[in-house]
C-alpha cells in the first residue's frame, strides 16, 4: 500500500516540476479557468447571501397581509373588514396599515411612506438613510411632499434610522396617520392593508381561507408565501445569469479541450521518453490525472477565494444591478459572509466537472502514444 | 421547472455522464465482438489501449455518481421551502412521482458503477484479460439504468413547480400512514434493533469465515447487500430517533443537516462502501476458478473482505454509540 502511494507521490512530484516548466502556457489555463470559477462563484455566493438577508428581514413581518382587490388591482380596504376579521378564532391582532409610494421629482426617486404602529406624530417624520442621502436633508431639516391637491405639506425630520436596517428602510419615510391621509387624500374608514396575527402558525392557511371566504374581494398574503417568492425569484435571477455565463463556460471547455489534445512537440517527446524509459500507459494516465487536478483544484479554489473577496468586501459591483434588481434610493447594505458545502459542491459540477470530461479523451490519446513513432518523428 | 444553480449542476452532471457512458457502450459493442487476446491484429491493439479509457472514464464517473447522489439530496432538501407542506427533502421528493424513483436509482447505480471498478480492478492484475467480455456485458447493462435516471431526474426537475401542496416528512413517515416507508417506521423498535444487531453479526460471521476459509463468497454478497438495506430501514425505524431525540419523527434526510452535524453524510458514506466492497468481495471469489487469476483473487478478496467489514463496523460503532451516549430513551414509550 506504502510503495503504491509513494509511486503517486513521485507521479505528483514530476507532475508539478513538469507544470512549472511550462509555467506561461499553463498559467493562461489557469487564468481563464479561475475567471470562470470566479464569474459563477460570484453568483452563487452572492444569490445566496440575499437570499438569507431577505428571510432574515421576513422574520418579522407579520403572519398574514390582507389586501382589497378591485378589478384585479390592489385597492384600499374598508376599517369595517377588521372587526369581523377579529373574530376569527385563532387569531390573535388584525391591524390596518397605512403605506404608499410619494415619486419626489428632484431625486426622481421614489419614496416608501409608512404610519408606524404607534401613529407618528403630527408635522414630524423620521426617513431612512437612501432618502436623507438623495434629498440631502438630516435631523432637524424639514422635507416638504406634494399632497394630492398639489399643495404643500411640510414635514420637519426628527430623526434618521439607523444603518443596519438599511435593506429595509433606505427609502423609508415614517410619517404620522393625519399628514398621511392629508397627503393622499385617503378617508378616514380605509387602509391600505390590514396585518394579521395568528397564535398558531399550522392554522394560517385556514384563516386565509375562512377571510377569502368572508370577503371574497380579498387576498390573503402568507409570509411563506413571500419567502417562497423570494426564494424562486433570486434562484431564477441566479439561474439565468448561470445559463448566459454558460457560453464563457462552454468557451473554456472547448479551449481547455483544444489545449489537452494539440500537445507541443515537446510534451509529446516528453511522454515518449517516459514510456521508453519503463512508464506504462496507467502511469502516464496518472500523470494527467495529476496534472488536470493540479490544475483544475488551484483554479477552483482561486476562483472561489476571489468570489468570496468580490461579494463580500466590494459588495458584487459586477452583478450587483442585475440580482439585486434595480432602483435609484438603492440600499448600501452589508452582506453576512456565508458559504456552505453545498454552494461549493454546486460549483464544482459547474466546472471541475465539464472540464474533467473534455480532458479525458484527450488525456488518453496523449498517453497511449507509441514511444517508438514519436522517437522516429523526431 | 425550477431554475435553481444546483439544478443546473446535476443536469449538467447526468448528461456528460451519460455521454461519455455511450462513448464507452460503442466500444464495449465492439469489445464484445471483436476481442481475441491472441490476434496481433491493428484492431485488437487499438481495443486494449481502449480499455485504459474506459476504465478512466468509469472511475470519473463513479466519484461524480456519489457526489450527485449527495446534491441531489442537498439540492431536494434545499428546495424544500419552495413547496408548502414540504418540511425537508422527504417532502420536495414526493412533490411528484418521479423523485424517490431518481434517488433509489442513483444509489443502484452508484452500487453498480462500483462493481464494475472492482471487477475492472481484478482483470487488469491478470496478463491476459480474462474478465473483458464480462466486464463490458456489465457496462452494456448499467448504461440503461444510467440513461433511466438521467430521463427520470430531466422529469423531475421539469415537473417541479413551487407551491404545489405535499405532505410534509411529518405525515411521510409518520406511523399512521401505510406505504413501506411508514411501515418501517412503525416496526418496534426493539425487534428492529435485534434485526439489524443480527445482520450485523451474521455478515461479519461470514466474512470472518470467507477470510480465513476462503469459502462462502456468494452467502456473504448476499448478506451484505441485505445489511444494506437492513440498515437504512434501521435508520428510518430507530436510528434517526436518536439523532434527533424525538419519538415520532423518521426522516431519513433530516440527520444530513447540519443541525446533526451532517452525521448522515458519515453514516450514509459507510454504508455505501460497505455495500460495494461486499458485493464485489462475493464477485471476486467467482473468479478463483480462472487460471490467471488463482493466486491474485484470494489478496483482493480478502482487502475487499476488510474494506466491507471495516465500514460496516464504524457504522455499527457510531450508531452503538449514539444508542448509549444519548440521553434518548426510545423504549419508554
Amino acid at each position: 500500500m506504502n510503495s503504491r502511494l509513494e509511486v503517486q507521490r513521485n507521479i505528483l512530484d514530476f507532475t508539478l516540476s513538469s507544470l512549472l516548466r511550462r509555467k506561461a502556457k499553463n498559467s493562461i489555463l489557469i487564468l481563464v479557468f479561475t475567471l470562470v470559477v470566479f464569474m459563477l462563484a460570484s453568483i452563487i455566493f452572492f444569490t445566496n447571501a440575499v437570499k438569507r438577508e431577505a428571510v432574515a428581514v421576513l422574520k418579522n413581518s407579520p403572519d398574514m397581509v390582507v389586501q382589497r382587490l378591485s378589478a384585479g388591482r390592489h385597492d384600499l380596504i374598508p376599517s369595517e373588514y377588521i372587526g369581523t376579521i377579529k373574530e376569527m378564532k385563532g387569531v390573535v391582532s388584525v391591524k390596518g396599515r397605512h403605506w404608499g409610494y410619494y415619486f419626489e421629482p428632484a431625486a426622481s426617486a421614489n419614496f416608501t411612506l409608512v404610519v408606524p404602529e404607534d401613529g407618528g406624530e403630527d408635522g414630524k417624520i423620521v426617513t431612512g438613510k437612501g432618502v436623507s442621502r438623495t434629498m440631502r436633508a438630516g435631523e432637524g431639516d424639514i422635507l416638504p411632499l406634494k399632497s394630492y391637491k398639489g399643495e404643500w405639506v411640510v414635514l420637519a425630520i426628527k430623526g434618521v434610522l439607523k444603518s443596519d436596517s438599511e435593506l429595509v428602510s433606505s427609502d423609508l419615510i415614517e410619517i404620522s396617520e393625519k399628514d398621511f391621509r392629508k397627503l393622499f387624500g385617503i378617508s378616514q374608514d380605509s387602509f391600505t392593508d390590514i396585518a394579521v396575527t395568528v397564535k398558531n402558525p399550522k392554522e394560517t392557511l385556514t384563516i386565509a381561507k375562512k377571510i377569502k371566504e368572508s370577503f371574497p374581494d380579498t387576498r390573503p398574503i402568507l409570509r411563506s408565501e413571500v419567502l417562497r417568492t423570494y426564494d424562486s425569484l433570486f434562484n431564477w435571477r441566479s439561474g439565468l445569469l448561470l445559463l448566459i455565463a454558460a457560453g464563457a463556460v462552454f468557451a473554456f471547455i472547448i479551449f481547455a479541450f483544444d489545449r489537452a489534445s494539440g500537445l507541443s512537440a515537446e510534451e509529446r517527446r516528453e511522454i515518449g521518453i517516459l514510456k521508453a524509459i519503463g512508464w506504462e500507459t496507467s502511469d502516464v494516465i496518472a500523470f494527467k490525472f495529476w496534472e488536470g487536478s493540479v490544475i483544475s483544484l488551484s483554479s477552483f479554489m482561486a476562483g472561489i477565494i476571489l468570489a468570496y473577496f468580490h461579494v463580500f468586501f466590494a459588495y458584487a459591483p459586477l452583478f450587483e444591478p442585475v440580482l439585486k434588481g434595480w432602483a435609484v434610493l438603492y440600499p448600501e447594505f452589508r452582506l453576512v459572509p456565508f458559504i456552505d458545502p453545498f454552494q461549493i459542491a454546486t460549483l464544482f459540477f459547474l466546472t471541475v466537472l465539464p472540464y474533467t470530461a473534455a480532458t479525458i479523451i484527450p488525456s488518453w490519446r496523449s498517453a497511449v502514444v507509441d514511444p517508438d513513432r514519436i522517437m522516429r518523428s523526431q | 421547472m425550477i431554475l435553481h444553480p444546483s439544478i443546473i449542476a446535476l443536469y449538467l452532471s447526468s448528461f456528460i455522464s451519460l455521454a461519455l457512458l455511450l462513448y464507452s457502450c460503442s466500444f464495449a459493442a465492439v469489445i464484445l465482438r471483436k476481442w481475441d487476446i491472441g490476434s496481433g491484429s491493428e484492431l485488437q491493439l487499438s481495443l486494449e489501449r481502449r480499455t485504459y479509457l474506459i476504465s478512466v472514464i468509469l472511475s470519473y464517473l463513479f466519484f461524480f455518481q456519489l457526489l450527485s447522489l449527495f446534491l441531489f439530496i442537498y439540492t431536494a432538501d434545499n428546495l424544500h421551502n419552495l413547496f408548502s407542506g414540504a418540511m425537508c427533502a422527504a417532502g420536495t421528493l414526493n412533490v411528484n412521482q418521479y423523485g424517490y424513483p431518481v434517488l433509489v436509482l442513483k444509489i443502484v447505480n452508484f452500487i453498480l458503477a462500483g462493481t464494475w471498478l472492482i471487477i475492472n480492478r481484478i482483470d487488469i492484475v491478470a496478463h491476459d484479460y480474462p474478465l473483458i467480455k464480462k466486464k463490458y456485458s456489465l457496462l452494456l447493462f448499467i448504461t440503461p439504468f444510467m440513461a433511466a435516471e438521467t430521463a427520470l431526474q430531466t422529469s423531475y426537475f421539469t415537473g417541479l413547480n413551487a407551491d404545489v401542496i405535499t405532505s410534509c416528512c411529518g405525515s411521510l413517515f409518520s406511523s399512521d400512514a401505510t406505504s413501506i416507508t411508514s411501515e418501517i417506521a412503525s416496526f418496534p423498535s426493539l425487534q428492529a434493533k435485534t434485526v439489524f444487531y443480527i445482520s450485523m453479526v451474521l455478515t461479519f460471521g461470514s466474512g470472518i469465515f470467507l477470510y480465513y476459509k476462503n469459502r462462502g463468497g456468494f452467502l456473504f454478497s448476499i448478506l451484505s447487500l441485505l445489511s444494506f438495506v437492513i440498515s437504512v430501514s434501521a435508520l428510518i425505524s430507530f436510528i434517526s430517533l436518536y439523532y434527533y431525540e424525538l419519538p415520532t419523527h423518521h426522516c431519513p434526510f433530516c440527520i444530513l443537516q447540519s443541525e446533526y452535524g451532517y452525521a448522515g453524510y458519515y453514516l450514509y458514506l459507510t454504508l455505501l462502501c460497505g455495500v460495494v466492497t461486499g458485493a464485489g468481495a462475493g464477485i471476486a471469489g467467482s473468479f478463483s476458478s480462472i487460471g490467471s487469476l488463482a493466486q491474485r483473487i484470494p489478496v483482493i478478496q480478502k482487502r475487499l473482505i476488510l474494506v466491507c467489514l471495516s465500514s460496516y463496523g464504524l457504522f455499527v460503532l457510531i450508531v452503538t454509540l449514539k444508542m448509549i451516549f444519548s440521553d434518548f430513551i426510545l423504549e419508554g414509550y
